[in-house]
């Protein structure tokens, strides 16, 4: 049997429409991968970049984050504000190398379980194709306990020495 | 040798304006004189690292270290100035957040060294590449290796106190150097370990004298396309990217003051986990737009967002570095 690389996702759900989505996908058995852990927020406009962040920075292949259609929102327009800040967040982290891909923001209300379980199985998917992103653990470099392992162990100058002169 | 307390500043990864900093503060460095022996600081005086080697452990009262971890030389007299000294104050920008230098952390070291010694702006015909060894008849001569990616102070070292600032406001250097001298005096405490010192606990936002309204942004512009700035307005209402937000106070909103956009270098304010996705909350909240294609517009008016919202805080963010200076 080969080894499929399974990402670890971490999904964002809003208490009035998605995470009752995933909930009601649950109740009528439909399945989706089981990669994602989802969170449940009171609304997507409750996202702080800083979660998304910390979840890559923490071992994370993808975060998802869902909120209502645009319109719907139980705070009246606060899932704008979570597309707004997806969408700059996409770009700050592309500056960083982090595929853009890696972030992706799903609408779905309470009554769309199956739409939900389809995007949450398509978004795994596209970040199985992405690869793993394995930040390193940079609390376990700190104070000289050098730990990062040697696939990712990043090459010192001076180790890569040519002579040219 | 005196039997006043012992004071040193190092520099390592920095450009130097944190010591013209200190030397800002005008007639107070004679107090600093009198009161304390020093007897390390590369810029002022003659001492070699060795002089500091042969001193007792914990024999420095305070150590001012400026600069972010760049290199072995760096990293080891880090480690050096720790063991010497009671208190160690990460001082400025570099050492408490890597600072500018710290951006070099979205490059890998092949590519700082490329362009440093390989571009068309270097005359270097014979190709020379330095070398962290090299045989001359004398012996082996060596040079500091860099590190794969620049650290802060504390991500190397225990570090007592935090002073930021790029470079810390003189008056607040004055004013961090009266509170050690009237500790020592027995006037004063010290604040708890782990401080940040020398700074507000607010942001840069709450100093500003300029009028704050509902923000509405339509478009973002560089500040040179939107002249004449409206003097009494907030910048960042005017469209033009300010850091303010998310910036510790502690500089009295010196570049707002004077018409211009503040770029964050007092870092991050008080429970500010990440200083750059606080700046993306607080830009992406007062766009003024709905639809995917109007906003991503919009955008397009902040060409660098990872340079506008980690210009000093790079090396301190949750991510530190571009995947391009560890993935291979």
């Amino acid at each position: 049997m080969s080894e499929q690389f399974e990402p670890v996702i971490i999904g964002f759900t809003c208490n009035w429409c998605s995470y009752r989505a995933a909930d009601a996908a649950g109740t009528a058995r439909v399945k989706y991968a089981p990669n994602v852990r989802l969170i449940r927020l009171m609304c997507s406009g409750r996202l702080d970049p800083t979660f998304v962040i910390k979840a890559l920075a923490g071992g994370a292949d993808g975060v998802m984050i869902s909120g209502c259609h645009p319109g719907d929102c139980h705070y009246i327009d606060q899932n704008y504000k979570a597309l707004r800040r997806v969408l700059l967040l996409r770009r700050t982290l592309k500056g960083m190398g982090v595929e853009p891909e890696r972030i992706k923001l799903v609408w779905a209300s309470a009554a769309e379980g199956m739409q939900l379980a389809h995007e949450i199985d398509s978004f795994i998917e596209e970040v199985r194709k992405l690869g793993p992103l394995g930040w390193p653990k940079w609390n376990e470099t700190d104070h000289g306990s050098q730990t990062i392992d040697d696939e990712q162990a990043p090459v010192a100058h001076g180790q890569e020495a040519e002579v040219t002169a | 040798m005196s039997d006043k307390p012992k004071f040193a500043m190092y520099w390592a990864a920095s450009c130097g304006g944190c010591e013209i900093a200190v030397l800002n503060i005008h007639e107070k460095i004679l107090e600093v004189d009198a009161n304390f022996e020093v007897v390390f600081w590369p810029v002022a005086m003659d001492a070699k690292y060795h002089d500091v080697e042969a001193m007792e452990d914990g024999s420095i009262l305070l150590t001012l270290f400026n600069g972010s971890i760049r290199s072995d030389e760096n990293e080891h007299i880090a480690n050096l100035l720790r063991r010497k000294s009671k208190i160690l104050v990460a001082f400025g920008s570099c050492a408490t957040e890597g600072c500018i230098p710290g951006l070099a952390n979205l490059s890998p070291v092949s590519e700082i060294f490329d362009i440093a010694y390989h571009t068309v702006s270097t005359d270097n015909p014979n190709n020379i590449h330095p070398q962290t060894s090299f045989e001359v008849p004398e012996g082996t001569l060596t040079l500091p290796t860099l590190n794969p990616y620049i650290k802060t102070l504390a991500q190397v070292v225990d570090v007592d106190y935090f002073m930021p600032g790029c470079p810390p406001e003189s008056h607040q250097i004055a004013a961090v150097i009266d509170l050690v001298i009237q500790v020592l005096q027995g006037k004063a405490q010290l604040p708890p370990k782990g401080s940040v010192i020398g700074a507000g606990n607010s942001t840069v936002c709450d100093e500003c004298p300029r009028t704050r309204n509902v923000k509405q942004i339509k478009a973002f512009h560089r500040i040179q396309e939107v002249a004449p700035l409206d003097p009494t307005l907030c910048i960042l209402e005017q469209g033009v990217p300010c850091n303010g937000p998310a910036t510790r106070s502690g500089c009295d909103s010196r570049c707002p003051r004077v018409g211009a956009q503040c770029i964050g270098c007092y870092g991050p304010a008080e429970g500010v986990l990440d200083y750059g996705a606080r700046l993306i909350t607080a830009f992406a909240s007062v766009i003024d737009a709905k639809e995917p294609a109007e906003i991503e517009a919009i955008l397009d008016g902040i060409p660098d967002p990872t340079g506008q919202f980690y210009r000093f805080n790079l090396a301190d963010s949750l991510l530190r570095t571009s995947t391009k200076a560890w993935k291979k």
